[in-house]
């Protein structure tokens, strides 16, 4: 019946409805935007130097997205050509060239390094960044700069995942399984994701799966159009999803569906968590997220009697105080029902950034060297120092995390220099308020982007940089399959990559080798950097990817085949064995109250991206969502007097943001939503809550207090 | 400081894994006059019914006193507290000083006192569960005497085992603490219809006896026989006072404690189903670990602040096939309570009754008899308290029904209307690709990009054109 998995893997198009767009001749690449990474051609005219008339048609032998793509990847192309980009470098608000630029900044924080110690200059990296552009940010701190302080927003992405894989299975590759996998189950449970309009081409794979019979079941406080197209969803209020996943294994339990012999042979620590599950009843977890037992016991059913059944968390069960602690309970649940490393089930995060998989391996986060080593291993420190040639006591120990590191700046112990590549802070960190200080009072804020964002105009130093199209790298989508993002068209005059402004400040800081600029010869040391490591490259090369359409890590050796279900034999961990570890609920880390009686969660729409930065300068995505809105119920409505279309001020202990009212009758009616993408007032992260989680460093960005109030 | 807790069931547990989460070293000593590790007697009910086994309800793995320190005295008795010395004193004469002492002494059955009641086995502790499964095995007919809580669940999970039961009520409905009359009505009518006969308003005055010294029945007021070689007691519990009121402290229904939970003496606090609380004692879980957490913050010092204010319970059947929650004030009739507002829906036909009563716009009362995906909802809503309520009471009981219609078919729908989300596609470009000559999916695709995204919306592009397709017909 099910036909062998692993001969899907590669080229294989899974949809059975292609598109018929004439495909031009141009470069097979894959889209700027998430992590799913469509494979698309880009095509485009060339004269003189001007690149006109991109065109943009996706690739059917990439199995994530087979044919499909949003409005986002149709797009993609106008920021190409549309006059938004950045092509001179500024200092202090004005043009100046690169070699004024490049001076400036590197003399700025050679002046700040010498006067205040190496870790008085900060790095800030992202997601969104090539696996050279992240392997070179980590070395060019650590090296060239001396200073553990860099971290990346990729900490505001899937840390908390991250920190609960590695805690239960030795390691974090967010999903161990091929994409193609999940069209062969037949129960998935999504907690916290809404891929209908987060990667829109994902839900080919649940649709192929539904058609077979499989049973979706999606968790989320809103009727987002995933919940609307399962079986099963369970409205969950916010910030309890920690109480929902216990509930589930408590009537796993009850119910019979454990898999006491793989946990024999596969696990180690069910014993405790089965004690500790006992006092989540499902009647009082009801009670805690308001999801009513019968849709639990249903849930429980779905998964337990499947045959192949998977558990996916995002990042709506991710970003909280607790994220690491519920991805855990999650995992928990997976485990006992026998899923994780057993061919055709299993347990996976859903990344979301572009190379948020790649961009968390190797080495542009505060506690980790490439390979996905600890900074803090002995072994990991001196493999990486004899790769880089400098002594392992030269290189620093970890630093702070993405939060605590903005929290920082300007103050009397925190850096006061900051570079800062593939982010946008000003949008896209908790409580932005707090950080718009903290950005004003640096002595040097140095910026590198693609177009002038809300925190390259906050900047010292601006570096116009090229983007996806116009540079060569590698990424490693939600599969952990090492996919190559070639050149396809022509950059402006003007712009440099990020690898050579690496290049060029390294120059100037004393170290005229070791950074090269060309991204081959990049992703060669990086191979050599990531060998023996969890997330091994060593044996990944240009033309394997391009010959054999993506490798998956672990590859030790070229001749290895790379590895796409990493956990069938054994777990990452040193017995091989995958851990249980017992956790317990807790309340968001502010709850709703007399004052703020409302939970605000954020998320993303379908026609923009993160904070916006590209996107809100892509006409047809803007017309599609052109600003930031406030989605309540309408008993709510009813209740302050405001109708459709009217606008919001939203209130909460930190800030206040505005947006269009936007009325849903799905929406409980105790919570509303407002998307992230916006800038100015439409901030949602004027609101959201500092509150991190104790082991990921994740701050709480999808539960916090508010109030509303009709706009003057 | 050390502390000593008596009592090691649901609450003396809770509170010992309280302390130690808030302070790593306080030494703890408790007592347990049951052998068996505490366990959570929350889902006795489900043992009995078979959904789950005696060896997963416990809450404390075997290992975990000796893991984190604390000293268990387990199957020993505490029979007196000498609050001079500050010690408590065991059965076996031993003496244990304390500077902070909490009484989680529990509740125990309450067993009518008629005759032959000894035949009878009481449904309270794991071990009486046990005895109850054993007798189950052999006995032909089962008779469970109390139709509140335990009863109902008691009398439901031994005829899902296959065993004819009576459930016998001394008031005129089940559960009449917490159902108003028609609700208890609709509950007897669902279980009668999985099997349980039920006889209300009956008072049962013997257990009599049959072969060994096993029941054969009970004898009813009106001379009534009804047969059963098991006979299960479930009359309610009252608060196990005995050592307190012995030691001085004072007594009400249970032990009286303040907002602190202190009794009388200050150094000795009560939690629990012992404990009476601003003239309330509870007999449910949440407010017992509630309780837990309040004296957990204050004995450590973690939250000096931490008082307990009392609780809401909410009452909520656990029983196969039977969906029931009751919450707050549930008797209220607005015919002779003008300050209440009652919404009800009754379909006995289908096992369904729902009230709810509203006071200033506010939730403080339900009952939910049947399945209903506004449980969870409604909980909340009752369990916060604060919330106003929306003007439409129906959608309370029936989300969606007041909301906008949604236009399934390509004539309803208006040309604004988005079919493809993925691609920002509405129908009206769908009908301008038509116009200019666009006659299926893939030509309509290669224009809009309708469908290439997630996929999902191919039918209905397939609908819209379809529509094209006959409007064309029509006024051709």
């Amino acid at each position: 019946m099910a036909k062998p998995l692993g001969t899907t893997i590669g080229s294989m198009p899974i949809t059975s409805h292609p598109t018929t767009e004439h495909v031009k001749a141009g470069t097979a690449t894959h889209c700027p935007y998430c992590a799913l990474q469509c494979g698309m051609i880009v095509a485009a005219d060339e004269a003189d130097g001007v690149v006109r008339n991109v065109s943009i048609t996706p690739r059917r032998d990439i199995p994530a997205n087979a044919g499909g793509l949003c409005q986002k990847g149709w797009t993609a192309g106008e920021l190409l050509t549309n006059g938004e980009r950045l092509t001179t470098p500024l200092v202090d608000g004005r043009p100046a060239t690169w070699e004024e630029a490049l001076d400036h900044a590197a003399s700025r924080i050679a002046a700040i390094r010498a006067e205040h110690g190496p870790d008085a200059v900060a790095v800030f990296g992202g997601g969104g960044l090539t696996n050279e552009k992240a392997y070179l940010l980590g070395k060019f701190a650590r090296v060239a700069v001396g200073t553990s302080q860099i971290d990346y927003n990729g900490r505001f992405c899937m840390s908390s995942a991250a920190a609960a894989s590695i805690r239960a299975f030795g390691m974090d590759r967010g999903m161990p399984f091929p994409i193609t996998d999940l069209a062969e189950a037949d129960a998935v449970l999504i907690a916290g994701g809404n891929m209908a309009e987060t990667m829109p081409p994902f839900i080919r794979h649940l649709t192929l799966m539904r058609e077979r019979g499989g049973g979706l079941i999606v968790a989320d406080p809103r009727r987002t159009p995933t919940a609307a197209a399962a079986d099963l969803h369970l409205q969950i209020t916010p910030g309890t999803d920690l109480a929902l996943a216990l509930g589930l294994l408590h009537l796993a339990i009850a119910e019979g569906y454990v898999d006491d012999d793989y946990i024999a042979a596969r696990t180690t620590g069910f014993d405790a968590v089965r004690t500790s599950v006992s006092a989540w009843w499902p009647e009082r977890v009801e009670r805690i997220t308001g999801v009513p037992v019968a849709l639990m016991r249903e849930t429980v059913r779905l998964l337990g009697t499947a045959r192949r059944a998977m558990v996916l968390t995002g990042r709506g069960v991710e970003q909280h105080a607790k994220g690491t602690d519920t991805v855990t309970a999650f995992i928990n649940l997976a485990l006992a029902l026998g899923l994780p490393g057993t061919e055709g089930s299993g347990y996976a995060c859903i990344t979301g950034q572009g190379n948020g998989q790649g961009g968390r391996e190797h080495g542009q986060k505060a506690d980790q060297l490439p390979g996905y080593r600890r900074i803090d291993d002995p072994a990991a420190r001196a493999h990486v120092a004899s790769v880089w040639g400098v002594d392992p006591a030269a290189l620093p120990g970890p630093g702070r995390s993405a939060y605590e590191l903005l929290d920082a700046l300007g103050t009397r112990d925190g850096p006061r220099a900051l570079l800062l590549f593939g982010s946008n802070p000003l949008v896209s960190a908790p409580h932005v308020g707090r950080v718009i200080d903290r950005l004003a009072s640096l002595d040097l804020l140095v910026v590198c982007d693609i177009v002038l964002s809300e925190t390259a105009a906050a900047a010292d130093v601006v570096l116009p940089t090229t983007q996806w199209a116009e540079e060569t790298g590698t990424m490693t989508n939600l599969e952990g399959r090492v996919l190559l993002r070639r050149r396809s068209v022509a950059a402006p005059s003007g712009v440099r990559s990020d690898l050579a402004v690496l290049s060029g400040l390294a120059a100037r800081l004393g170290h005229p080798r070791g950074f090269p600029d060309d991204p081959e010869e990049v992703f060669e040391e990086l191979r050599r950097a990531s060998a023996g490591g969890p997330a091994d490259y060593s044996g990944i090369t240009y033309e394997r990817i391009a010959e054999e359409g993506g490798v998956f890590w672990p590859c030790p050796s070229e001749d290895h085949p790379g590895t796409p279900r990493p956990f069938l034999d054994r777990f990452a961990t040193p017995d091989g064995r995958a851990r249980f570890t017992p956790v317990a609920h807790r309340p968001p880390a502010e709850d709703i109250d007399e004052d703020y009686p409302l939970y605000l969660t954020t998320g993303r729409v379908l026609a923009q991206y993160q904070s916006g930065a590209q996107t809100r300068r892509i006409a047809p995505l803007t017309e599609a969502a052109p600003e930031a809105f406030v989605e309540l119920h309408p008993d709510l409505a009813e209740r302050i007097g405001v109708a459709d279309g009217e606008r919001l001020q939203v209130i909460s202990r930190r800030g206040s943001a505005s947006g269009v009212a936007r009325l849903n009758s799905t929406i409980r009616a105790d919570t509303v939503f407002m998307p992230f993408h916006y800038a100015a007032e439409g901030r949602a992260n004027l609101l959201t809550n500092t509150a991190l989680d104790p082991i990921s460093r994740m701050p709480e960005f999808k539960v916090c207090a508010v109030r509303l109030e009709k706009a003057a | 400081m050390r502390l000593v807790v008596v009592g090691n069931g649901m609450a003396g547990a809770r509170l010992v894994e309280e302390v130690r989460a808030r302070d790593p070293r306080m030494p703890i000593t408790v007592f347990g006059a049951e052998r068996s590790r505490p366990y959570n007697r929350v889902l006795l009910s489900n043992v009995l019914a078979g959904t789950a086994r005696p060896d997963q309800v416990r809450l404390v793995t075997p290992g975990w006193y000796a893991e984190h320190d604390v000293t268990a005295v387990l199957g020993t008795e505490i029979v007196a507290v000498d609050r001079d010395a500050k010690e408590v004193v065991a059965a076996d004469g031993r003496r244990e000083p304390y500077d902070a002492l909490v009484l989680a002494t529990g509740s125990e059955a309450v067993v009518p006192p008629i005759p032959g009641v000894e035949r009878a086995l009481a449904f309270r502790t794991l071990d009486d569960c046990r005895a109850i499964l054993a007798a189950a095995a052999t006995a032909r007919r089962a008779v469970v005497v109390g139709g509140g809580l335990l009863g109902v669940e008691a009398a439901r999970g031994l005829a899902g085992r296959g065993l004819p039961v009576t459930l016998l009520h001394l008031a005129d409905h089940l559960m009449d603490r917490q159902l108003d009359p028609e609700a208890g009505q609709v509950l007897g009518q669902t279980l009668a219809g999985l099997g349980v006969r039920i006889k209300t308003g009956v008072t049962v005055v013997e257990v009599l006896g049959g072969a060994g010294n096993r029941p054969a029945g009970v004898r009813l007021a009106d001379g009534e026989i009804v047969d059963g070689e098991l006979v299960v007691l479930a009359c309610g519990v009252r608060p196990v006072t005995g050592l307190a009121a012995a030691s001085g402290l004072k007594v009400g229904r249970g032990i009286v404690v303040d907002d602190e939970l202190r009794t009388s003496d200050p150094a000795i606090r009560a939690i629990g189903e012992c404990a009476e609380h601003d003239g309330t004692v509870y007999g449910l879980v949440a407010p017992a670990w509630e309780q837990a957490a309040v004296v957990a913050d204050l004995i450590t010092g973690y939250r000096t602040g931490s008082r307990y204010r009392g609780s809401r319970p909410v009452t909520r059947l656990k029983a196969k096939s039977v969906e029931l929650a009751a919450m707050g004030e549930t008797h209220v009739d607005e015919t002779t309570d003008s300050g209440a507002e009652v919404v009800r829906f009754s379909h006995r036909a289908r096992g369904t009754y729902h009230k709810l009563v509203i006071r200033d716009d506010r939730l403080v009362g339900a009952i939910l008899v049947g399945e209903t995906p506004v449980v969870g909802t409604l909980t909340q809503l009752f369990d916060r308290g604060g919330r106003p309520l929306p003007g439409d009471r129906a959608g309370l009981l029936f989300p969606g029904v007041t909301g906008p219609p949604v236009a399934d078919s390509p004539v309803r729908m208006p040309d604004s209307a988005r079919v493809c989300r993925c691609n920002d596609v509405t129908k009206g470009r769908i009908r301008a690709c038509w116009e200019s000559g666009a006659r299926d999916v893939e030509a309509v695709a290669a224009v809009t990009r309708a469908t290439t995204g997630c996929g999902t919306c191919r039918e209905a592009v397939e609908g819209v054109i379809g529509w094209l397709r006959e409007q064309e017909g029509a006024t051709a």
